[in-house]
């Protein structure tokens, strides 16, 4: 099916448009959100202390793995970061930020692009990308699950039930991992989305119901993608201010 | 400047030019719009500036009727129903595709020009109007609606409600056009069929009874891995069709399903041995 179909764009150059407003800035927030978070993630990931505070734990170090072989004075979140790493770095929204942002391919709609030797998502690195997030997305059900274990500890104030301004961070902060990794498109097709005919399938009814409520959560991913982001990145500085004494965590209950 | 109603033909159960601007609606206002002309093939194409008389509820395509109606009876645009459904009028208007008879006049920066363009993607053939017949040749290669033999016709609107948003497509081509994949190769087209098609492809996929199996088809002929996801098509779509979420992407995973997921792999082995 090759085709020969002259266009009216030329030659292409980067940022060849007649669009009027703004289309840089939404490009230009990304590049900034990402290397603010990819900054302090790495900065943090590499600390060998203060990633815990009384019941807490840096969503960074969860779940908490330290072989006996693994040296003192190397960080252990390495163990466990390159999971969520990986299902951001495969995330169809992620994708799109960063094929737009980063790639410039397109950096917006109806703006030209660098260079015509396009591949997209069948170049030898990034044909792989659909296929890693599904692998990723379930090694990240995983990790979320560890990730509620620590919300429900950090209720345990040494054998105490309470409540500290830190549970309520690490609760909010898991509620929305939780929103941006079931709101995932490759869980909405897996749940149900593959089927052709929900009702003709087995478990039909079942199915349907949870495709559904997946649904409305990839309805904004882009949202959860970035709430979730930057509520890790605040849930680890806030555990690390109040390790470091910086912050009083307050008991509330 | 204010005009009278001088003429009562009616394209389509749309106003004429002149019923948009008449005594009723007219504005003292006037504003710039600047076209984009050309005869077929020119890729670049000449600017020209008109003069037009501002009314109410205008949108660019009255603004263009106009031109053609006092200014440049010559030009070339093609619309039909002026109710955004039949996909006729699709431009580029200040640089973004869209449909000129939904796109009013008064959301733009009246100050200045209001740009009007032809479709980059496709060949011209006159001043605003391009030659869409590709998209047709491609959808000619799709394989048809295919109804299954081996089960009851019986299904619940829940079933239908997928492939009915796909069917809700005008076939405007905007999608087409913003599509980078398209849009930025030129002389020869990659071989990638395009938003539309895949618009199309998933809405007999997703219909409860179809049979026929398109993922070969999709993955290889259309292209689809060619797809970055950059959500132009449905940033342009003026049917809401939510194309890269409802359309793309859940095709996409299902060629993953299909061919790689870890897990059903798994399965699929015990299933055999047992």
């Amino acid at each position: 099916m090759k085709q020969t179909l002259t266009a009216h764009v030329g030659a292409p150059g980067f940022g060849k448009t007649e669009r009027r407003d703004a289309w840089w800035l939404e490009p230009l927030l990304v590049v900034l959100g990402f290397a603010t978070f990819v900054a302090y993630s790495t900065w943090a990931a590499f600390q060998v202390s203060n990633y815990s505070y009384g019941p807490y734990l840096s969503p960074f170090f969860s779940p908490y793995i330290r072989p006996d072989w693994w040296p003192a004075n190397w960080s252990t979140a390495f163990f466990v970061l390159w999971i969520p790493g990986g299902f951001r770095a495969s995330c169809y929204y992620y994708r799109r930020a960063y094929w737009r942002s980063l790639f410039a391919s397109p950096s917006a709609c109806a703006v030209s692009e660098p260079k015509r030797d396009y591949t997209g998502e069948t170049g030898t690195i990034a044909r792989w990308l659909p296929i890693l997030h599904r692998w990723f997305l379930y090694l990240s059900l995983i990790v979320l699950v560890w990730l509620w274990i620590d919300v429900v500890k950090a209720f345990d104030f040494d054998g105490h039930f309470g409540i500290g301004v830190g549970t309520l961070v690490m609760l909010i902060n898991v509620a929305l991992l939780s929103f941006f990794t079931l709101g995932c498109h490759a869980l909405r097709s897996l749940v149900g989305g593959n089927a052709r005919c929900f009702s003709c399938a087995p478990g039909g009814n079942a199915r349907y119901g949870m495709w559904s409520f997946v649904s409305k959560l990839t309805q904004r991913h882009k949202l959860w993608a970035w709430f979730s982001l930057f509520s890790v990145g605040l849930t680890d500085l806030y555990i690390r201010l109040c390790a470091m004494g910086v912050l009083h965590d307050i008991r509330i209950v | 400047m204010s005009e009278t109603v001088t003429s009562t033909q009616v394209h389509g159960g749309g106003a004429t030019a002149d019923q948009i601007v008449s005594v009723d609606s007219a504005t003292n206002q006037h504003i710039q719009v600047r076209i984009n002309r050309g005869e077929a093939g020119e890729i670049e194409g000449r600017w020209e500036e008109f003069t037009v008389p501002l009314a109410k509820g205008m949108v660019v395509l009255d603004t263009v009727l106009w031109v053609q109606a006092h200014q440049a009876n010559d030009l070339a645009a093609r619309w039909n129903c002026k109710a955004a459904k039949c996909g006729s009028c699709s431009a580029e208007i200040n640089g973004k595709p869209r449909l000129m008879c939904k796109t009013r006049v008064e959301d733009f920066n009246l100050a200045e020009p209001i740009l009007i363009q032809p479709l980059q993607t496709f060949k011209r053939i006159k001043d605003l109007v391009t030659d869409v017949s590709w998209n047709y040749r491609i959808n000619a290669t799709i394989k048809p609606f295919t109804p299954r033999q081996d089960r009851e016709w019986k299904w619940f609107q829940h079933d239908a409600d997928r492939a009915q948003e796909m069917r809700k497509c005008i076939e405007c081509f905007l999608c087409q056009d913003v599509c980078h994949v398209l849009r930025y190769q030129t002389e020869e087209k990659p071989q990638f069929a395009g938003p539309r098609y895949f618009v199309r492809t998933a809405g007999l996929d997703f219909h409860p009874m179809d049979g026929a199996e398109r993922l070969e088809q999709l993955a290889d002929e259309h292209g689809l891995g060619l797809c970055n996801i950059t959500y132009c098509c449905s940033e342009v779509c003026p049917e809401h069709i939510a194309i890269t979420h409802n359309a793309i992407i859940p095709e996409k995973e299902r060629v993953v399903d299909e061919f790689h997921d870890p897990v059903k792999k798994f399965i699929r082995k015990i299933q055999k041995k047992k």
